[in-house]
């Protein structure tokens, strides 16, 4: 009985202390695989990934309510503050890249635009297909909710941090805008690239004659000097074995210069 | 004995009014007490200053003008009451700017000080009448998020009205019919299935909506896009009819049977006796039904969300994309950070949607209490 009582301390201690990581819903299927792998490769360590946004899992970081963030965007200049008045220093690591595809649908004839072009687009100045040597059919702008990371990265590197245009369709999910602008024919919408299938079209976006890539860092925040079991996780996702994860999910991975 | 078990009953029922009520006022207290600071706020972004030169003629700005210039729509001073200077544009970017007679910067204001030569621009609160008067919804534009709360008011109103019209007609044929003229065994088979309707989970309505609904809106209207108003209004049709048919059939089997067969006696048709006899006695119970089903539309979130394109425009047909209160909390929530601006502007929708569903009831209640001082 004894030992019973024991035993059971003993797996609520372990669960207690359980890593958690916690944010971006960009990052969370790449982490949640990347967890996965590692607690079968490393047994007796729990790890548990939930999503609910970057600015969720940061806010997180801060108050301690877990060890590890994710996040689809840099620190913001305030949360940056904030860590700074707590006096906790912050240690940032981007673990993959995700490459931001312009999707239509199948049957637009267009199949690449200017930097240029997709910021008026997305800012409606133009607003028919035919302005950019489609059909002339209107366009019908699809972006995501203001909540998503993905919103705010399109708006701050395709717009130069200007605003969408108020008669965009916003979309709660990745899931809703791939469905959508596979049904709709002057359709116009991003999503990541391994949420791409073939019900849309892919455009090439292109600046000045040179391929322009939509491609944001995903990234891992913890706090300095980390504790080992962070420390183990963070340098199992950046192995081989880890980016190989990632590549096979569709992610770009990241070369080993870029974090030493 | 029974006297005991009989008091206990009668305690318990009053505690769980009591409970309930009290419930429902702190839901509300709650609400008002998270919304109100709102309009107690800086219009600029908390912890950061919108400056320019000291010798700038333009003194004040409106939300709405700070949007304009930061989205190069508006480049020249003179358009603002200035000289006639382009406007160059300074956002944070961790670098204290350098500035000059034509810049506009927006900046922590901690470093404003360390700026010489400029000047603060008064962008004042947010203010009440651009709140409920806006017409745009960028709650997080900066340097100036606007919250016009218009489009979304709008597309509440519009998609439930819609909704309601088509739901209408229907749901009260549905509980005529199910209450007066249907056979037993129709009856037993159409009742089930009408109550199953309301045990679907909204998200599968929603989903319906976007997959079937949606392209078939386009299609056969040949419009642009399907996510519209009218997409929307469908589907919250459809949902709001099991409470309409239920209430109004409900209310309808409330008539007593001597008033039919009066009716009857009389030579009256059986459509007759619907029509002027067994409607009109009941009428206060169908308008609770038409009320229950307009709260259904009004609060209703992941159907519409899904289903209506959420732009945020104020709609001028019903075949266009509309955002709705309520999907907007839905969606925005969850990213703003407790506690600011934008935080307390959705909960600010949260207390215009309860006033919306108060006014309704209230509007019925007086309805339905003059109907019943005539009948005396």
């Amino acid at each position: 009985m004894k030992k019973m009582v024991v035993l059971l301390f003993v797996v609520i201690a372990s669960h207690l202390y359980a890593q958690k990581i916690k944010g971006s819903d960009t990052v969370l299927p790449l982490a949640q695989k990347e967890a996965e792998i590692y607690m079968q490769v490393s047994p007796g360590i729990l790890t548990t990934v939930t999503g609910g946004g970057s600015g969720v899992g940061i806010l997180s970081l801060l108050e301690g309510t877990t060890d590890i963030a994710m996040s689809s965007r840099s620190l913001k200049y305030e949360e940056r503050l904030r860590f700074k008045e707590l006096g906790r220093e912050v240690m940032e690591t981007v673990i993959a890249f995700d490459a931001l595809c312009v999707i239509v649908h199948p049957s637009n004839r267009v199949t690449a635009l200017t930097r240029q072009q997709l910021e008026d687009i997305f800012r409606g100045k133009i607003t028919r297909w035919s302005q950019v040597g489609g059909e002339n059919i209107p366009v019908v702008v699809y972006v995501r909710e203001t909540s998503s990371g993905t919103y705010e990265f399109f708006k701050e590197t395709v717009l130069k941090h200007k605003n969408y245009m108020a008669g965009a369709l916003s979309m709660p999910a990745t899931g809703t805008v791939i469905q959508s602008v596979s049904q709709t024919r002057g359709a116009i919408g991003y999503v990541g690239f391994p949420y791409v299938n073939d019900k849309v079209k892919t455009l090439k976006i292109t600046q000045n004659g040179k391929e322009y890539p939509v491609v944001r860092p995903l990234l891992l925040y913890y706090l300095r000097p980390a504790v080992s079991e962070v420390q183990s996780f963070v340098d199992f996702v950046l192995s081989d074995s880890g980016q190989q994860i990632a590549r096979e999910m569709g992610y770009i991975e990241v070369q080993h210069e870029e974090n030493r | 004995m029974k006297k005991i078990v009989e008091l206990c009953v009668r305690n318990v029922l009053f505690v769980s009014a009591a409970v309930t009520t009290l419930a429902i006022v702190l839901i509300v207290i709650f609400l008002f007490r998270q919304g109100v600071g709102l309009f107690a706020r800086p219009a600029v972004e908390e912890g950061f200053s919108l400056v320019v030169s000291a010798g700038n003629p333009v003194k004040k700005l409106t939300p709405q003008q700070v949007k304009l210039i930061f989205d190069g729509d508006v480049d020249n001073w003179s358009f603002l009451g200035g000289s006639h200077e382009p406007i160059e544009i300074y956002r944070w970017n961790e670098e204290i700017p350098v500035m000059n007679e034509r810049s506009i910067a927006f900046i922590p204001t901690q470093y404003v000080s360390s700026l010489p030569g400029v000047r603060t621009v008064d962008m004042g609160r947010i203010s009440p009448g651009d709140y409920f008067g806006g017409r745009e919804w960028f709650p997080t534009s900066q340097p100036v998020p606007l919250f016009g709360v218009l489009p979304l008011l709008a597309g509440t109103l519009w998609v439930s009205l819609a909704a309601i019209l088509f739901a209408l007609p229907f749901g009260l044929a549905i509980a005529i019919y199910m209450a007066e003229l249907a056979p037993k065994r129709i009856h037993g088979i159409l009742k089930p299935v009408i109550e199953l309707l309301a045990g679907i989970p909204s998200v599968v309505y929603g989903f319906f909506g976007l997959v079937v609904l949606v392209p078939l809106i386009q299609k056969s209207m040949n419009l642009p896009v399907g996510e519209t108003a009218f997409a929307g209004a469908v589907v919250l049709a459809i949902m709001a009819l099991p409470t309409i048919v239920t209430v109004a059939a409900d209310a309808l089997r409330t008539v007593p049977k001597a008033a039919r067969e009066a009716s009857l006696a009389l030579g009256a048709s059986q459509m007759q006796t619907i029509f002027r006899v067994t409607i009109p006695y009941c009428a206060s119970g169908i308008l609770a039904a038409v009320v229950l089903g307009i709260g259904r539309a009004v609060g209703e979130t992941m159907a519409v969300l899904m289903v209506t394109g959420n732009a945020a425009i104020i709609p001028d047909s019903l075949f266009k994309p509309v955002r709705t209160i309520p999907a907007t909390i839905a969606a925005e929530l969850g990213e703003a950070p407790a506690g600011g601006a934008h935080y307390q502007a959705l909960f600010m929708l949260g207390i215009i949607l309860f006033f919306i569903t108060l006014l309704i009831s209230i509007s019925v209640e007086i309805m339905s209490s003059r109907k019943r001082r005539q009948e005396i």
